[in-house]
């Protein structure tokens, strides 16, 4: 009898152009309600940056950013943009992913075609970044409306979003794969998201946390993804780019894969 | 055992253990182009972990899966773009009307979208769901939707349909439809492996039938050839208040068997002929003269036994 070698779930992606028609098939369902799905991600990131931006605005006044005085509204925004980039990736990869993976068994069906797991996967990582994507790029279209920034520099903040959503969509994804039922990705998140999203310089300067709480602030994702955003915002280009980037690689990196071996973990009863 | 050259699909020595339990245990068959294999068993034979390990989604312990000249897992994008699947489970997309549904599915196989929307029509009027082509599934009734599930598996015009379990749970009407689909595939010379509960489904469409219990091959055979092999030809059931009761009189040397289930006595016998006289002298019992058939065979081969654990 031959014995058959179990394959580590480790082993490295096999990624094909196969997760395309996976994409279109997100695609397509969105399509049919993107516009109430529209109104529902920016509205409640513009209620922060109206609520906060002009009411605490009013009180703080302006904000020192590397030694340059910006309005409090401007760094809201940079920062909050990338908190919203970050909500959208997650939500989509988390309550979504799961309702296609576990609930309506669409993965099952799609494995019953000739697509393998690696390009569901990687085809729910890039749509949930999509969805990032969308959600900021509306954003970006009300802040542009609202005159809170014209910096030209917000062209390449663009690609910068995405890659936020990129991070974010593939560390969710781990947690998906180990998702029980939705109630799980509560943990997520208010013990990861919520916290992050007041450590990560988003609502005021990273120099008023203590000095250990801002090292751990560090090595956030959340941070780095605002280090390289806000001078974006501010028409600067970021003084050290190359370490929140690759800070951001590593994350979006590390956890596809991880994600990716939960998921074959979890398929392969 | 060498692997037959004409066959379409083999499977050859496949054991696939969880744990303690060995669920598959070396298992082997073959399917030759247009032929049916019915593969029946209780719940818990391990049916469905065979045609997942046929699709390689499951990961045998031994043993080789072998279709269209292909290797499993190895070729597994290679062989399912020739399979068609309908699983036990209804995976339809309840977001598309039935022609989206079809569409998405044809563009999983790398099929052109104009392909595909010429192809939508006939598989539509096949499934009988021409009318219904702007449904979502939550509109459709439980035989709809399999068919539907069914016109999604032949997308890609497959050579081979895996279904597992394909009129489970459906209404008589419902069932006997998707029975006269299936006989129009294998007319045009498709093949197809079958798992089902219902012996007459095996019966009608099966060209081979196999036999499963705890992962193993306990038999297998063309359906009639089965029957004559393990059981007699006649059968009498009796029933009603003190039936079982004849289990244990003389009435019991007219059989070559009798097995007791539930509130039923069954004769097994090669001639009926001497008991049924003698069973008119209880006329508060109810008597049913029949030929033996896969049911008989299969609770003999399986047991009567309800399993808790299935």
């Amino acid at each position: 009898m031959s014995q058959v070698t179990q394959r580590s779930v480790w082993r490295a992606p096999a990624l094909t152009w196969r997760w395309w028609p996976v994409f279109r098939r997100n695609w397509l369902v969105w399509k049919k309600l993107a516009i109430p799905s529209l109104v529902g991600n920016i509205a409640e990131p513009l209620m922060w940056l109206v609520a906060f931006g002009y009411g605490m605005g009013a009180l703080v006044g302006r904000v020192t950013v590397d030694g340059v005085q910006v309005p409090y509204i401007l760094f809201l925004a940079s920062g909050s943009i990338c908190m919203s980039a970050m909500n959208a990736a997650s939500f989509e990869a988390l309550y979504s992913a799961f309702s296609r993976m576990h609930v309506q068994k669409t993965w099952d069906g799609i494995m019953n075609a000739p697509v393998n797991l690696d390009d569901i996967v990687l085809a729910e990582m890039l749509w949930a970044a999509f969805k990032a994507i969308f959600t900021v790029t509306a954003i970006l279209g009300v802040m542009l409306a609202l005159g809170i920034s014209y910096s030209p520099k917000l062209l390449v903040a663009w690609p910068v979003l995405l890659g936020v959503g990129i991070t974010f969509s593939c560390v969710a994804l781990i947690f998906n794969a180990l998702a029980k039922g939705y109630d799980f990705f509560t943990y997520y998140f208010t013990l990861f998201l919520t916290p992050m999203m007041f450590l990560s310089g988003i609502f005021f300067p990273l120099e008023q946390l203590p000095p250990v709480v801002r090292a751990i602030s560090q090595g956030l994702p959340l941070t780095n993804a605002v280090a390289l955003v806000r001078p974006l915002f501010m028409d600067q280009w970021p003084a050290d780019w190359l370490r929140p980037l690759a800070v951001l690689a590593t994350y979006a990196g590390l956890g596809f894969w991880v994600a990716l071996a939960l998921t074959r973990k979890r398929f392969r009863a | 055992m060498p692997i037959m050259p004409e066959s379409i699909l083999s499977v050859q020595h496949l054991v696939k253990r969880y744990g303690e339990a060995t669920v598959v245990s070396d298992l082997s068959f073959a399917i030759a182009p247009g032929e049916c294999l019915g593969v029946i068993g209780p719940n818990g034979a391990g049916k469905t972990t065979t045609i997942r390990m046929c699709l390689g989604l499951t990961v045998p312990d031994e043993g080789t899966v072998t279709a269209f000249g292909l290797q499993m897992p190895h070729d597994a994008l290679a062989i399912k773009a020739q399979l068609g699947v309908v699983s036990q489970m209804d995976t339809l997309d309840p977001d598309f009307d039935c022609a989206e549904n079809l569409l998405v599915y044809g563009r999983y196989f790398g099929l052109k979208d104009a392909q595909i929307r010429e192809r939508i029509p006939s598989l539509l009027a096949f499934a009988s769901l021409s009318a219904k082509a702007h449904a979502k599934p939550g509109e459709l009734s439980g035989g709809m939707k399999r068919r539907l599930s069914l016109a999604r598996a032949l997308v890609n015009n497959p050579r081979l349909l895996l279904l597992d379990e394909p009129t489970t749970g459906l209404d008589p009407q419902a069932r006997h439809l998707m029975w006269e689909r299936l006989q129009l595939l294998l007319q045009e010379g498709k093949s197809i492996l079958l798992t089902t509960h219902f012996m007459d489904e095996a019966e009608r469409l099966c060209h081979r039938l196999l036999v499963v219990d705890h992962g193993k091959k306990i038999a297998e055979g063309a359906p009639r050839d089965l029957i004559r092999q393990y059981l007699e030809p006649e059968v009498v059931e009796v029933f009603g208040i003190g039936a079982l009761a004849l289990a244990d009189t003389p009435l019991k040397a007219l059989a070559a068997r009798v097995e007791l289930s539930g509130e039923t006595v069954f004769f097994y016998t090669g001639d009926a002929k001497p008991l049924l006289p003698a069973l008119a002298a209880h006329p508060q019992l109810r008597t049913l003269h029949r030929p033996a058939n896969l049911e008989d065979l299969f609770l003999k081969l399986t047991g009567r036994q309800i399993r808790e654990d299935a």
